[in-house]
This record gives structure tokens, sequence and C-alpha cells, in this order.
């Protein structure tokens, strides 16, 4: 992964969050909670920030980003897309879609097109299950999808 | 009743033991040998790792449903505890034979085969076939350092190695990473090695109860030397060798076994054996001229002069201040390990009075640390391409070496080293302890700055196994205070000190393992038990009393050296060829 240098506001946003608990090693958690919000991923320079704010090695904080699958170090994609694997969803057929999208895109799950427009992930029922199979991309919620409307969808985004 | 005192029993035996021992530390006291194998607890240095995690020290605890880990069951009043029913014995063959499932059957290649307490295990447990397979293995990696070797499809994570390197050495260059069958242990962002704040100090090697960390093994290249008669091949040995290669040939922990092994080197081959402890001595020459300059500047009030010097014959400890302390690289001496003030000396001094080329000339070292095999790799300790010390073998390698010549070690007659290289003082031996280095040191700055002779020579308040230790010397008036650490934790602990501002010390040692080189990387394996370190402190300390000459300034070959060759400590050719400079990282 290349290392990119953080932006000076984003610095001192992931420092404010350590402080705000107190530069607790205790709080790994919750702080890498709070900074991953803040780009949507946890880039290697962000976690050493933190190793060094929290004065404990960046390998702990690896550790503990690599352990939990809700942390992430890849960025987002302008247009992150989430199917909906939960029950209902897959009964009526979301695995199809999510072999569409991955199929269009070129992305496994997990990944985001090289040219950052989309990035493609699962997530468990979204409240719609009326809707089912649902899709959100962004915060907009796609209802009764089927595969064939995907290329259109994707076609639409900027 | 004794508030602090716990009455239990185990198996038939009926015993008290202190609020707070665990079922496995009482067992012991008893004689009862419960199997471990990620339990770690080198008493008296901070080496412990107790994360319950393997469960083959199970036990039956009664009142208990479950089975408990004995290394991490705190005893209670009253407790009942059996250690080998049918249930406990069956209990830990099935967590046997599942670390085993995932792990590669390659005894017979495997560089820890013997040493490997896996292989123990499954030994004892009277193992004779797998009954489950394995997971999947393909992302772990293999990596070859110039120290370390790491096959991590080895690796049952025990996490000993992850103690190591982050709660005892501070060093956090190893981790463990993801989760389930995925897991690995790895620096962070799952880098290589090299490419990691690693100081190569070995201590991950040590512990590593099986064949996931291990050398890098230098015997072939060695052979190979030995056996062309276009070279001659020279070899030093460090001081913490001698006292423990006995160890890997039977001998009761402490042997000191310094004659045989000059009679054993010899035998393989060597055209020279020579000792680094000549280098120690030079060392101190060099260094605590240093000191005695820094003191002198200190005195008269330059402002310029930082203080504490620091204590540079480790290489573990280098490569720590240069990743973690860069902004404290100027207060180290500058002085070069005896190991490459050894190899400079040779390829200078001595092959030019000997008349033999540089090119032909192979200079090995023999010694107790993994950190010197990367720094005899490092480029500034090479001329013109050719590196002052060719390469380095460990303790562990010299053994192996010994038994594939069929060299019957026991048997070998006692042996002299050669001159002039391999004169040494008493000051030299000790350079194999935690304290030694600071030791020699006060012999010589004491009677250089003062002019007097030592009436004690031996400093006993600085010697021991404490983490962190101190001591105060009267010099002509001045109180010059000494510190110690041991361990990088400790050294750490009075690195952060300096950094803000809260130093008072005038000289600190430093070593990067525990007791010193004696519990090096590269040193016989001590399996937990450290009585093993304070016996093979003992035996230099013993080997220093019974020198005729226990002073470096008094080292004849030295004073001949400075005489015919370098001028006076801190000479233009003294700094050219005996002092480094540090880098960044």
């Amino acid at each position: 992964m290349a290392e990119l240098k953080l932006a000076c506001n984003i610095v001192k946003q992931v420092e404010e969050i350590c402080e705000k608990y107190n530069n607790d090693q205790g709080e790994l958690i919750n702080i890498l909670h709070e900074a991953q919000h803040l780009q949507g991923y946890l880039p290697e320079e962000m976690q050493r920030l933190i190793a060094s704010k929290l004065n404990i090695p960046v390998s702990k904080v690896y550790g503990v980003v690599t352990f939990y699958t809700f942390f992430t170090m890849t960025p987002k994609g302008r247009h992150p897309i989430s199917v909906c694997m939960g029950t209902a969803c897959y009964v009526r057929g979301s695995e199809k879609l999510l072999e569409e999208f991955k199929r269009r895109l070129g992305i496994d799950v997990g990944e985001t097109t090289p040219d950052g427009k989309f990035s493609l992930d699962c997530l468990r029922c979204v409240g719609a299950c009326g809707l089912a199979p649902v899709v959100m991309i962004g915060e907009k919620v796609y209802g009764r999808l089927q595969a064939a409307d995907i290329k259109n969808i994707l076609d639409e985004l900027e | 009743m004794d508030n602090n005192t716990i009455h239990l029993k185990i198996d038939r035996h009926d015993l008290c033991v202190p609020e707070g021992t665990t079922v496995l530390e009482a067992a012991e006291s008893v004689g009862i040998d419960i199997p471990t194998l990620c339990h770690v607890d080198l008493k008296g240095t901070c080496i412990k790792n107790a994360p319950a995690s393997c469960r083959i020290c199970v036990v039956e605890i009664e009142g208990r449903k479950n089975l408990a880990p004995a290394c991490s069951t705190k005893c209670t009043e009253g407790m009942v505890v059996r250690t080998s029913t049918l249930r406990v014995l069956n209990a830990r063959r099935v967590v046997a034979e599942l670390i085993l499932s995932d792990h590669p059957n390659e005894c017979l290649t495997c560089p820890k085969s013997g040493e490997c307490e896996l292989q123990k295990i499954a030994l004892k447990f009277n193992i004779r076939e797998m009954p489950f397979n394995g997971g999947e293995l393909s992302l772990r990696k293999r990596e070859v350092t110039a120290s370390i070797v790491r096959n991590m499809d080895k690796c049952i994570f025990c996490r000993r190695c992850e103690s190591v390197c982050n709660e005892v050495q501070t060093v956090g260059a190893l981790g463990a990473i993801r989760r389930g069958f995925n897991t690995t242990i790895a620096p962070a962002f799952d880098k290589m090695m090299v490419d990691s704040e690693c100081t190569y100090c070995g201590q991950c090697v040590a512990v590593c109860p099986v064949g996931a960390l291990t050398e890098r093994d230098h015997t072939n290249e060695l052979v190979k030397d030995l056996s062309n008669p276009d070279k001659i091949v020279i070899v030093q040995t460090a001081p913490a060798v001698r006292a423990a290669l006995g160890e890997e040939f039977g001998m009761p922990p402490g042997t000191s076994v310094t004659g045989k092994m000059v009679s054993a080197l010899r035998e393989l081959g060597f055209d020279y054996v020579f000792d680094t402890d000549f280098a120690a001595d030079l060392t101190i020459m060099e260094e605590g001229a240093e000191i005695i300059s820094r003191l002198e500047r200190f005195l008269k009030g330059d402002k310029e002069v930082r203080l504490p010097v620091l204590t540079s014959c480790c290489p573990a400890w280098v490569n720590f201040f240069e990743h973690q302390f860069p902004d404290l690289i100027d207060i180290p001496s500058t002085a070069r390990s005896p190991q490459q003030m050894f190899g400079s000396i040779a390829k200078s001094y001595w092959a030019e009075k000997m008349g033999i080329p540089k090119e032909k000339l192979v200079v090995v070292s023999i010694m107790p640390c993994l950190a010197k095999k990367y720094e005899c790799h490092r480029p500034e300790f090479s001329t013109n391409g050719i590196p002052d010390v060719d390469y380095s073998l460990s303790t562990r390698e010299l053994a192996r070496l010994i038994k594939r010549a069929n060299i019957s070690f026991e048997h070998t007659p006692d042996g002299e080293f050669d001159l002039p290289l391999g004169e040494s003082t008493g000051a030299g031996v000790i350079f194999g302890a935690t304290g030694g280095v600071m030791e020699a040191a006060l012999r010589s700055v004491y009677e250089i700055y003062t002019g007097r002779t030592l009436a004690k020579i031996d400093f006993e308040q600085i010697r021991g196994m404490e983490g962190l230790r101190h001591a105060t010397i009267d010099l002509n008036g001045f109180q010059l205070k000494v510190g110690i650490a041991h361990g990088l934790g400790n050294a750490r602990k009075l690195l952060d000190n300096i950094r803000a501002g809260k130093n008072e010390y005038h000289v600190i040692e430093i070593m990067a393992c525990p007791g010193g080189c004696i519990g090096g990387g590269g040193q016989p394996l001590h399996h937990g038990n450290s009585d093993i370190l304070k016996a093979r402190m003992k035996a230099l300390y013993d080997e220093d009393a019974a020198k005729p000459i226990r002073k470096s300034h008094e080292n004849p070959y030295i004073v001949k050296l400075y005489e015919e060759y370098l001028g006076k400590p801190l000479s233009e050719k003294a700094h050219s060829l005996l002092h480094t400079h540090y880098f960044k990282r």
C-alpha cells in the first residue's frame, strides 16, 4: 500500500480524537472507530499516528485493525455499493446481484475500482426487507433490484 | 492460620504455598512436571509469557466442571488438584493432536529438531498418528534476514515472541495480525522484518518453542571456506560463548570451556584462533578515553558536550536507538563493538604484519548473538567492498559444527589462543555479563583519570541481574554516577529520562538481552530456566578472577598495538579503524 501522507487537517482531527480519549490505550477500538469515520478507512499513516499518540507499538494497532472486519485499510469509492445479504434479500436473489456488480466492476467484495469511483461491500439488513433484494449506493436505497438493472444504475452515476 | 499461606493437595502431595502461586509453580515445587508449551517464565528477568492459550497444561480441580490451565490458575485454600488422571491425559493429547494438525511434518529437516518443545510434547504424549487434518496455511510468510529466519508455517501461536518483542524489549516489531486461519505473527502492515523496527536481538528466537523463528545458519559457508586452501580463515570468540558452549555437550551450566573451545576450533581447521576479549580490551581503551574526554570537557563547563556516554558494544541496542531514539544518536560512544574492532584490526594491522592479502583473509566470529550477524553486514564496516568480519556464527551453530566434525568435545584437551590477538585481560572476559563493560571501563577509567592504582578491582555493586542498577564512584572527589540496564524495555526507561531532560547519570551501559550476552539470542536455549543464566554469569566472573591481568590498559599486546600502529586512543588512525557513526532509521 502506498504511504500516503495525511492531510494536515486530518492529522489534527486524529490527534483531537486521541486526546478526547486521554490517549488511553484501552480506548484503541473507540479511537479507531472515530478515526475511520474521517475518511472511510484507516491508512497506514493514520495507524502510525494513533500508535504514537497512545504510546503503543504500531503492530498492536495493525493487529486490531486486521482482526475486526469493521475496520478497513482500503479507501471507499465515491459511490460505495453495499449489497444486502440479510435473509430476506438473500432468498430473493441478492447473491446474483453481488455477482453482477463484481463482474461489471471487475472487483471483489472489500475492494475499490482503480479509478476510485466504486467500492463494493456486503451488509446485513437495512430494515427494508419489504423491498428485497436491496442495494445501497451511498445513502440511496435501491429496492426490488434485478441484475439487468445494474448496468443502467452504474452508467447514471458520475 | 497465616493469611498469606495457601494449603492445597496436588496428587499425593500436601503442600503450603504463598498466596498468588499458580498451580504450575506449586506442582513444580514438589517435582511434578506438568507439560507446558506457550508458557515461559524466566524468573529474575522480565521475560514472561502466560497467555494460557495452548491448554497443554490442563489439570483437574475437584469441584470444577472444566479442566483448568495450571499456568494461570492460582492456588486457593483447600484446593485438590489431579495432574495425571485419564481425563487430563486424554484432553492434553487431543490438544497436542490439534496443534499438530496445523503443523508441517518436517522434523527431519527442521533446524529446531531435537530442541523443539512441540516435538518433546509429541514424544511425551506417545503420539503415533495424526487423527486430524489441518487447515489453510497459504497466507503465512517465510523470510530470511541477515540474522533471523522466519517460517510462519511452523508457528503454533504461543505468542512468546510477541510478548518478548512488545512487553520485554518494547521494540514492537512482531505482533499477531488478522484472525482465524489467516492469523500470523508479523511486523505491522505485514511487512518483512527487514522493513520493520526489528533490532535482531534474537530474543524471539531464544523463546520460540518450535522452528518458526530460528537463526540464519552460516555453517555451510564456513565449512566451504575452511576447506579452501587459498583462504586464511581466522576466528574470534566472544566472552559469553565459553560460558555456555559446554551445555550443548551435556556439561552442567556454568562450565567454562575456554580451552576445549580453542582446541576444537583449531581441530575444525581455523588457521588462527583469536579472542574477541582482546578487542574488548581495545574497546575499553577507546571508550574509556572517550568517557574521560567528555567528562573533562563537562567539568570545564563546556556546554556543547553531551552526557551521558552510552556504551555501544551491543548491536541490537544500536539498532534500537537508531530506530526509536533518532534524536539522541549523538549521545552513544562512537567506539565500534569488540567484534568490529577485531575485524578492523585483523584486516589492517595483523594482515599487514603477517603479509596476508586482505582478499585471502576470512574473519569469522563466534557470538552469543544474532544481531552480530546483521552488524557485520552493515556497509560502514566494509573497506572497498571487503567486510571487516566476513560472517558470524552463534554458539549453537558452533556446537553443531563441532558435532558434525566428529570432535569429541568432552575429551578435547585445553588449548591456548594464538597471539597477539588472543591475549586478553579479566576485564575483557566480563563483557559477556550485564554490568561487565561498565566494570571493565571503570577499572581503566579510574586508574587513567586519577593516576592511582585501584585498591579493590571488583566493582561488586554493579553486578547482578536487576534490570536497572546504578552506582556512584569517587574519582578524585568527582562523584561519577553510572547506570546499567539490560533488556531493551529497561533501556527505554533510561532513554525516556534522557529525552525528558531528567537523566542523572554520566555513563550508562546497555545490553539488549537478559543478563547481557550470556542470555543472547544465539546461546544454547535456556528453555525458561534462569538458573542457567546465573551459572553462566558466575563462570565469567570466576574466569576474570583467575586471570593474571585484569585491567584492559595493562594488556601487553594492546600496549604494543598502540605503540606500533595506532598511536594513542582517539588518534586519527584509531578513529578511522575503531570508531563509527550512527544513522536515523
